[in-house]
């Protein structure tokens, strides 16, 4: 049954070069322990094997992929592949002139992070402001007629914006406003203390959020990602391990998700698309087999009818709180661990806003 | 809300594609995919230039093979419109 799985979406991780340093980002912790990036070739290479295996989404992402100078070859192969393809920006460094180009290649959608309406609280979080410049990209986009998503994660320090996010998106005529509170992991569980909300700030912001949604539909999408935090239930993380997405490094290595490379138990499993080729990894790849479908699942998830909804939740969570990444996600209350999550709720109410954070390490973009 | 006069076309970020592995048409958008049965698949492509809602359904009328009535491929084809004008798919012409 497994192996008649297929991937919808490959995210490629073109560069972990950023301009910013978001105290959230789901780059490695350890950035400069990777090796050089995949090249031109290579990654044209990954995208006709993606396209072959049942990828019909493309998401170029990084760090910032607009630091590639060959993004517009990228785009054009991935094009040539017949995917749709969707480029996740801060919008540093952009112009009009390239967005141009990168439409010319054939880029169908463009996705920019706002990190906060605040400058202050922008700088707090990114370690600098740049609106301005995300507002150029917003018009620069919007002016060329591709449709526009404003990415927005949220954590303590913005979650009481969201009417501004959401007026800030009418204004920028988006057609998606994605407000997705930060997962903690990796550089934000770091910094877990100075991000998480309230329960109040979560629940206001949701209605918000849904109203927006109710008074917007048809014109702009609103999404609203409740932090697994405070849900009962964990979240359906990658809808399920090596299910529908694939992962690819800028050094190559293909992962099922962002954040799969941490997995200590895994370490030696993971394969880089230089040496084997993309489908093989999918179907045969020890990792990717490692937590597929039910039977690695302990109680009490092996015999929890959510497990066809929620896929048992997050590995990479239960790793990162546990050390031991079959266990049971303690973001759901019925976890064993779940007094984890309960003392982090409580951790981060007792913290001091706005508390101080660890900004990922920073790498020149030249 | 969407009637028959009114003249739309998918819009501009929507990618109608057929899925060679599963030999569907899926519309593509950003993040997402639809996959289309038979009926969403011809709604879809006579989207691809504008059109009134009475057109697609006469096009869909004339082409059907008997066993639905006139009535019943209105109500599929306005209700598989709005599902997609829900999720801002369409353009809707003057």
């Amino acid at each position: 049954m497994t192996t008649a799985l297929r991937p919808y979406t490959l995210i490629a991780e073109l560069t972990y070069r950023c301009p910013l340093a978001c105290g959230y980002c789901s780059n490695p912790l350890e950035l400069a322990r990777h090796d050089a990036e995949l090249s031109t070739d290579d990654w044209a290479r990954v995208f006709r094997q993606a396209a072959a295996l049942g990828v019909l989404q493309l998401n170029l992402t990084g760090g910032e992929p607009l630091v590639r100078p060959d993004l517009e070859a990228l785009v054009a192969a991935a094009r040539a592949s017949d995917l749709y393809v969707n480029l996740i920006t801060s919008g540093i460094p952009a112009d009009a002139e390239r967005l141009a180009r990168l439409q010319a290649a054939g880029l169908d959608s463009l996705q920019l992070s706002v990190q906060d309406t605040d400058p202050r609280g922008a700088a707090w979080i990114a370690g600098r402001d740049d609106m301005e410049a995300k507002l150029a990209t917003a018009a620069a986009t919007r002016a060329l007629g591709l449709p526009l998503t404003l990415n927005v994660v949220l954590h303590r320090g913005n979650i009481g914006r969201v009417a501004d996010f959401v007026a800030l998106a009418e204004r920028l005529g988006a057609a998606r406003l994605e407000l997705a509170n930060t997962q903690y992991l990796g550089w934000a569980l770091a910094n877990r203390d100075a991000l998480l909300p309230s329960r109040a700030a979560v629940e206001e912001a949701r209605r918000l959020a849904l109203e927006a949604r109710e008074r917007l539909r048809g014109k702009m999408e609103v999404l609203f990602v409740r932090p697994d935090y405070y849900a009962d239930r964990p979240r359906a993380c990658m809808d399920g391990w090596a299910r529908r997405y694939l992962v690819v490094t800028p050094d190559g290595v293909a992962l099922p998700c962002h954040q799969a490379g941490e997995i200590a138990a895994l370490a030696g499993s993971w394969e880089n698309v230089r040496d084997r080729a993309l489908g093989d990894i999918w179907s045969a790849g020890a990792g990717f087999r490692a937590f597929r479908g039910e039977d690695w699942m302990p109680a009490p998830c092996r015999t929890c009818d959510e497990r066809k909804t929620d896929f048992g939740g997050c590995r990479c969570q239960a790793f990162a709180l546990l050390g031991d990444a079959a266990a049971t996600d303690p973001a759901c209350a019925l976890a064993p661990r779940h007094d984890l999550v309960v003392a982090a709720r409580a951790s981060a109410d007792a913290a001091p806003a706005p508390a101080p954070l660890r900004l990922r390490r920073f790498r020149p973009v030249a | 809300m969407i009637a028959r006069t009114t003249r739309l076309s998918l819009a501009r970020q929507v990618r109608l594609k057929l899925d060679p592995r599963s030999g569907k048409q899926v519309l593509l958008y950003p993040e997402k995919g639809l996959e289309l049965n038979d009926t969403g698949a011809r709604v879809a492509a006579l989207c691809l230039a504008p059109r009134s809602v009475g057109e697609i359904v006469d096009r869909l009328v004339a082409a059907a093979d008997g066993g639905v009535t006139p009535a019943q491929i209105e109500a599929e084809v306005l209700a598989f419109l709005r599902a997609l004008e829900d999720r801002g798919l369409l353009v809707v012409h003057p």
